[in-house]
């Protein structure tokens, strides 16, 4: 177990390296470099000159990626002169906003996803289950966006039951305290996630309902129910801990057209309005973090799933 | 699904099938194929979709080139029959217009990132060993980061014409690829046929094209189908944050994306409903095309 962990570790070091380099190159790739971007069109060259030496990127690529992960493991992600805070500083902001909104998301798909997966896969092939399926691919064949266009169009604007924005309070006891304002969000969002959940706990449960165990625990005289809940479900359950892992990034990125349609200030809308003014300290400090996120979920999802299941510790 | 029901069928009639006539995996994959009736209602509608982006201009012609103001959010019925959006643009010819961006982008991207990831995998997985390790941390750290984002940035410093798109989304789509031909590939190459290409003195490169490739072609055809759908669905969402083709290309998305200024104004209907539908039915279709054709194929893979 301490091997694999120090394996596993070591890649994930050795693919962080790998993704800050290609995350820093994308800076170069902006139009007469990043220091143009930020002054704009008009700016003179003798200024691009200065403010390249003032942020260094004159220097040899290799200095520039020493500096900037140096700056990144004291927890320096960058400064927005376009709004003039620390990238810091604005993700302490939106991310528990966006930690509300995801967290709350993935409980209501959870809840819905793993009971009826479990339902579809012990009763698979009736009428319940091609619905059921037919619904799940509706939900990943529907951007996400229309999906709440669609949902404000109905529920606010046709009949007036839920705002068409998203809570605008700073604060989280703001947001939880305007409750009816999140109902469309969280709906969008755990629909899209419940299509995901659903399909793999299906097929999840399909795949363990013909493994010996089963059968042995049947052979015992064990009742359907126990059968399905204590032996199938509990294995089945594997698969969505990494799923869940693998979903950490989220609380980046991932709800950037939920955040973007209901006008929710996390981080998602400000990496969108980032993008709109070509931020590219934002943009990077934010895509960082997103990276860095995905390849701790990675890593929490393998240890996880060795821990659960003792095999795979290959 | 049906896949229980659909391979019986076929090794019923496999044993029932004269025996001078060996039939080949496209054809054994063609009839559990038919019999998902999902699948083939997908396969039509994506004729259908083809013929109606790319033959109806013809049948229904409109222009969509310059602007008519008169036609400002004209109401369907009469000679525009599901009106005009802001500009004076026909909305049914629009979304002919439209759908053809949309569908050359999601094939073309499909194209390029399956092409690429099938080589790359198949050659990372017959090398194995450090090769192997290193090319698979690449593809893990493409993996990890964050697909969308990335698109954004690049998107905002390309400007992007369909072409360009195309590459955009084909970048960050190959990396899952390529991970799924490499685990095909490290089953394939302990085969015989394979250990023969290289006793006979064959090169790596015949066995991964001629052999390697061939014989993961199911899982690749899949993975296409499913990139396809996937591709289409990417650029929507880049024309819904208004950083997809730019004027005067358009596809459904960037539409969709107009004609939501209009929702709090008015019924206007027309410019929300028809392109967001015909993305859904579209990317719906080519997922059945793929979960049926991973029936056929009898692949199994990572995703759904």
């Amino acid at each position: 177990m301490v091997g694999f962990l120090i394996r596993r570790t070591g890649q994930a070091i050795f693919v962080l390296f790998l993704v800050t380099l290609a995350t820093l190159a994308l800076v170069h790739l902006f139009p007469g470099g990043p220091v143009r971007a930020l002054l704009g069109v008009r700016a003179t060259s003798a200024q691009i000159a200065y403010y390249n030496n003032l942020y260094g990127f004159n220097q040899p690529f290799y200095v520039q990626y020493l500096k900037w992960v140096g700056q990144l493991l004291h927890g320096n992600l960058g400064f927005s002169n376009h709004l003039n805070q620390s990238v810091t500083s604005l993700i302490a902001q939106c991310l528990p906003r966006t930690v509300v909104l995801v967290l709350l998301g993935t409980i209501v798909s959870l809840l819905f996803g793993i009971p009826l997966g479990v339902y579809q896969a012990v009763h698979r092939n009736s009428v319940t289950d091609y619905v059921l399926t037919g619904v799940s691919f509706l939900g990943y064949s529907t951007p996400t966006f229309f999906l709440g266009i669609l949902v404000v169009d109905w529920f606010s604007v046709d009949v007036h039951i839920f705002p068409p924005f998203a809570p605008q309070g700073t604060t989280i006891t703001a947001i939880l305290g305007d409750p009816r304002a999140l109902v469309l969000p969280v709906f969008t969002y755990a629909f899209i996630l419940y299509a995901l959940w659903s399909r793999y706990m299906r097929s999840s449960v399909l795949d363990n309902l013909v493994q010996d165990y089963v059968r042995t625990a049947r052979a015992k005289g064990a009742g359907e129910r126990r059968v399905i809940w204590r032996h199938v479900f509990r294995n089945s359950l594997s698969s969505i801990v990494t799923l869940l892992g693998l979903s950490i990034p989220g609380l980046v990125g991932g709800a950037i057209l939920i955040e973007v349609v209901f006008n929710y200030p996390g981080m998602g809308l400000a990496f969108y309005q980032a993008a709109l003014n070509v931020d590219y300290e934002v943009l990077l400090g934010f895509t960082v973090l997103a990276c860095v996120a995905t390849i701790v979920g990675n890593l929490l999802a393998d240890v996880g799933y060795a821990v659960l299941d003792p095999r795979v510790r290959y | 699904m049906a896949l229980e029901q659909a391979v019986t069928a076929s090794d019923a009639e496999l044993g029932l099938a004269p025996v001078d006539k060996p039939r080949g995996m496209f054809v054994r994959a063609w009839e559990v194929f038919a019999e998902n009736k999902l699948a083939i209602a997908g396969l039509a509608f994506v004729v259908f979709i083809f013929l109606f982006c790319f033959v109806g201009p013809h049948l229904y012609v409109t222009d969509q080139v310059t602007t008519s103001l008169d036609n400002y959010l004209c109401t369907p019925g009469g000679s525009h029959l599901l009106g005009c959006d802001e500009l004076g643009y026909d909305e049914l010819g629009r979304l002919m217009v439209g759908g053809q961006t949309s569908l050359e982008v999601g094939l073309a991207a499909a194209v390029v990132s399956v092409f690429i990831g099938t080589i790359y995998g198949a050659i990372s997985g017959f090398a194995g060993g450090f090769v192997d390790a290193l090319m698979m941390r690449i593809v893990d750290a493409g993996l990890s980061l964050p697909s969308l984002m990335v698109i954004m940035i690049l998107s905002v410093i390309f400007h992007p014409t369909p072409t360009v798109i195309i590459f955009i989304i084909a970048v960050f789509y190959w990396f899952g690829v390529a991970r799924l031909v490499r685990g095909e590939t490290l089953a394939l190459r302990t085969r015989e046929y394979v250990q023969a290409v290289k006793v006979i003195g064959g090169r790596p490169m015949r066995s991964v094209l001629r052999h390697i490739v061939p014989n993961a072609i199911g899982t690749i055809i899949v993975q296409a189908t499913f990139a396809v759908a996937d591709s289409i669905l990417t650029l929507s969402v880049l024309g819904f944050l208004t950083l997809g083709v730019a004027p005067p290309n358009t596809d459904w998305g960037s539409m969709l994306s107009g004609g939501l200024q209009f929702m709090q104004g008015g019924n206007y209907w027309w410019l929300i409903y028809p392109p967001g539908v015909l993305i859904v039915l579209t990317c719906i279709s080519f997922n059945f095309i793929g979960d049926a054709l991973r029936d056929a194929f009898e692949t199994r893979l990572q995703r759904r």
